[in-house]
């Protein structure tokens, strides 16, 4: 067994952001595993105030290039929530449609570009388009249809245009396009899962807290209320109890808190907390896969994305019938009326639950604004993970660069959005 | 292969990120109609968001971000030794896009309403070219991906590229879409750059002005026109400093 260990990565690569891996094991003991978040602070919540309702979705979006559109979205709810705003149901149906369209987005960018090169030896998915050209052609088009969807409901993929205060700015004209293509999607994702299969997942647990919106009989995306498989429940407004945010003297990140020292927020949570109410499609892809709830090990979010993505396109297919015959209907509420007030808006981005929480003046103009965005919720939890994934591993004999490996490929396993944790 | 008499390069790229929120970088991952052959004609050197690969040897680097911390000086001095083209990637990096909102507020004020006691290190944003010199910008929250193959087509073949300096205005006249000051919104396309094909538009929502300037804008006149429907100063002014992108209107 070799008894001194050194990792050290700077700025982790395939990653949305920047961080850093230290671990130090000296004569077989372990004396620092850390995660550290480095990114450059932005002060957003700083930014967003005097500013006017009609900017905080704008600006907001900014917080986060990969999911812009969840951004939105909880921005959008919490000025809807202070002001009392109700959106017409077709423009409920839009926004989730747009929501799925940046889920599977965001978890196809992730599994083939970000997290599948470690599980079949490439620095990239560059090598593998050569290797393997028949999957990376496939995940290609699994992209390409996200963000066709994200543009023909939202008006463009990165940074929407279309969602605004009172709904969505109109209804799109190519409803039947989308349906053909998120059909061919269904397929396409089916076609690539014997690839996952072949993927050997580490074998490590932690037990851990989930966190997620609760379903209601509805796998949840949009509002709601909170809940942990620690047994903790609230309701949306009380995010703050839920959250607990505290500092770390080697983040820039905020870290997070609930029943114990840190807990996951992401796709794993979703899926271990609502697994029930997952459509039969994504449900017998999970039983295919041998995922069951609840799974303590995070490298299974990789899984749970993969199954959820299944998830949303089941349920845009359902969606896009639902807006055929709702072409007439109004998209956006007739009157918005600013109001003196607060409101808070939780919604399932990509990588967990996204809090919004704006305070308004009498003029429609930003007081006070707190976001509390996923990846911050997970980086505590990830630097614990990587403690004992270290320890573990160490004690097996696992040598420096295998460990680098593992340490790095944990950290990609929640799909950080680094920057945005920071924001 | 000499096509048409010219020697097509092969590009060494490398793709940077500083203060941002990457979704520009994002943008050379997206427009997937086309993806492969895009990668396909470019050598991919250095790339830290989807390739451990990190390699030194590239010609031309586009930098996204703007540079507000310390420690973001040498790393993009270090790019600008090693890159032969240097290329401003999105708002932020060619005039500090919204990274620069904060700079009109106190940051010990800032600091203590986001970190309380204690602190992180922070500087007022700076463009890019306000600390290296740059060759080239691409401007846009996000980038337009049509825009970058364009300019990586005009670089593989050593063709100047003329960026467009006609409004916004005139894209939405191309494509037919109504007019949004029509529908009550505020709209700086008439003196923003085009080259975006106008999206926000067409998509419900008046141009924030990410690209920033048109040539020549008219200010005095859209500030009429602006003002007859009804905007304040106050909006005027707030939309227009979102972007960082109107520096001659301060």
């Amino acid at each position: 067994m070799k008894l001194n260990m050194d990792v050290d990565v700077h700025h982790l690569t395939r990653v949305e952001g920047h961080g850093n891996i230290v671990v130090r094991v000296r004569e077989g003991k372990l004396e620092e595993a850390r995660w550290d978040v480095v990114e450059t602070p932005r002060y957003f919540e700083v930014m967003l105030k005097g500013k006017h309702y009609t900017s905080a979705a704008p600006l907001t979006s900014r917080i986060c290039g990969i999911c812009s559109m969840g951004h939105q979205l909880a921005s959008l709810r919490a000025t809807e929530n202070a002001f009392g705003v109700v959106i017409p149901p077709a423009a409920e149906k839009l926004r989730l449609l747009a929501k799925h369209a940046e889920t599977l987005q965001s978890h196809a960018l992730h599994l083939f570009f970000l997290a599948a090169p470690d599980f079949l030896g490439a620095p990239s998915a560059l090598p593998i388009a050569e290797s393997h050209p028949e999957v990376v052609q496939t995940a290609v088009r699994i992209k390409g249809a996200a963000n066709r969807m994200a543009t023909i409901v939202a008006g463009r993929a990165v940074h929407p245009v279309s969602l605004h205060v009172g709904g969505v700015q109109r209804m799109p004209k190519e409803l039947r396009e989308l349906k053909d293509i998120m059909a061919r999607t269904l397929e396409d994702l089916l076609a690539v899962v014997p690839l996952f299969e072949t993927f050997s997942i580490p074998e490590f647990t932690r037990e851990t807290e989930f966190v997620s919106l609760e379903g209601n009989g509805h796998y949840p995306w949009i509002g709601g209320n909170l809940v942990s498989t620690d047994g903790v429940q609230k309701k949306e407004q009380q995010y703050l109890e839920m959250t607990n945010e505290y500092l770390d003297k080697n983040n820039t990140s905020k870290w997070a808190r609930l029943s114990r020292n840190s807990f996951a927020v992401g796709a794993l949570a979703r899926f271990n907390n609502n697994y029930k109410s997952l459509l039969p499609e994504a449900k017998s892809l999970a039983k295919k896969l041998g995922l069951k709830p609840v799974s303590h090990n995070p490298f299974h979010n990789n899984l749970a994305q993969l199954i959820e993505c299944v998830h949303v396109v089941a349920e845009a297919q359902k969606l896009i019938a639902e807006l055929e015959g709702m072409q007439n209907e109004p998209t956006m509420a007739e009157e918005i009326k600013p109001s003196k007030g607060q409101g808070v808006g939780a919604v399932e981005v990509p990588r967990g639950i996204l809090y919004h929480h704006y305070t308004y003046d009498a003029d429609g103009r930003i007081k006070k604004a707190n976001c509390i965005i996923p990846t911050t919720q997970n980086n505590a939890n990830i630097h614990y993970d990587m403690y004992d994934l270290v320890d573990q591993f160490a004690a097996q004999g696992m040598d420096s660069t295998q460990l680098e490996l593992m340490c790095s490929m944990l950290v990609r396993a929640y799909d950080p959005c680094i920057s945005c944790s920071v924001h | 292969m000499k096509y048409l008499g010219i020697e097509p390069k092969r590009l060494r790229v490398g793709v940077f990120d500083f203060t941002s929120c990457e979704g520009c970088e994002l943008q050379f991952a997206n427009k997937e109609e086309t993806l492969l052959d895009f990668l396909g004609a470019i050598d991919i050197v250095n790339f830290r968001e989807i390739s451990s690969d990190q390699g030194k040897d590239y010609d031309i680097a586009f930098v996204e971000g703007s540079i507000t911390r310390s420690d973001e000086f040498a790393r993009i001095i270090e790019i600008r030794r090693q890159a032969k083209i240097l290329v401003a990637l999105g708002s932020c990096a060619c005039f500090g896009g919204v990274n620069a909102l904060k700079n009109a507020y106190n940051l010990t004020d800032a600091n203590r309403e986001v970190y309380g006691t204690a602190p992180r290190e922070t500087l007022p944003t700076r463009a890019i070219k306000e600390v290296v010199p740059v060759d080239m910008e691409i401007p846009g929250c996000p980038v337009n991906k049509d825009e970058v193959e364009r300019i990586v087509q005009h670089l593989i073949w050593s063709i100047p590229f003329n960026f467009p300096e006609h409004p916004v205005c005139l894209e939405c006249k191309q494509r037919f879409t109504t007019c949004v000051f029509e529908k009550g919104q505020l709209c700086l396309g008439p003196i923003t750059r085009g080259g975006c094909t106008a999206p926000c538009p067409a998509g419900g929502t008046g141009c924030w002005g990410c690209r920033g300037e048109a040539a020549e804008p008219n200010f005095k006149e859209f500030s009429k026109i602006a003002h007859e429907r009804g905007f304040s100063d106050l909006e005027i002014s707030e939309r227009m400093a979102f972007f960082g992108g109107f520096e001659g209107e301060k």
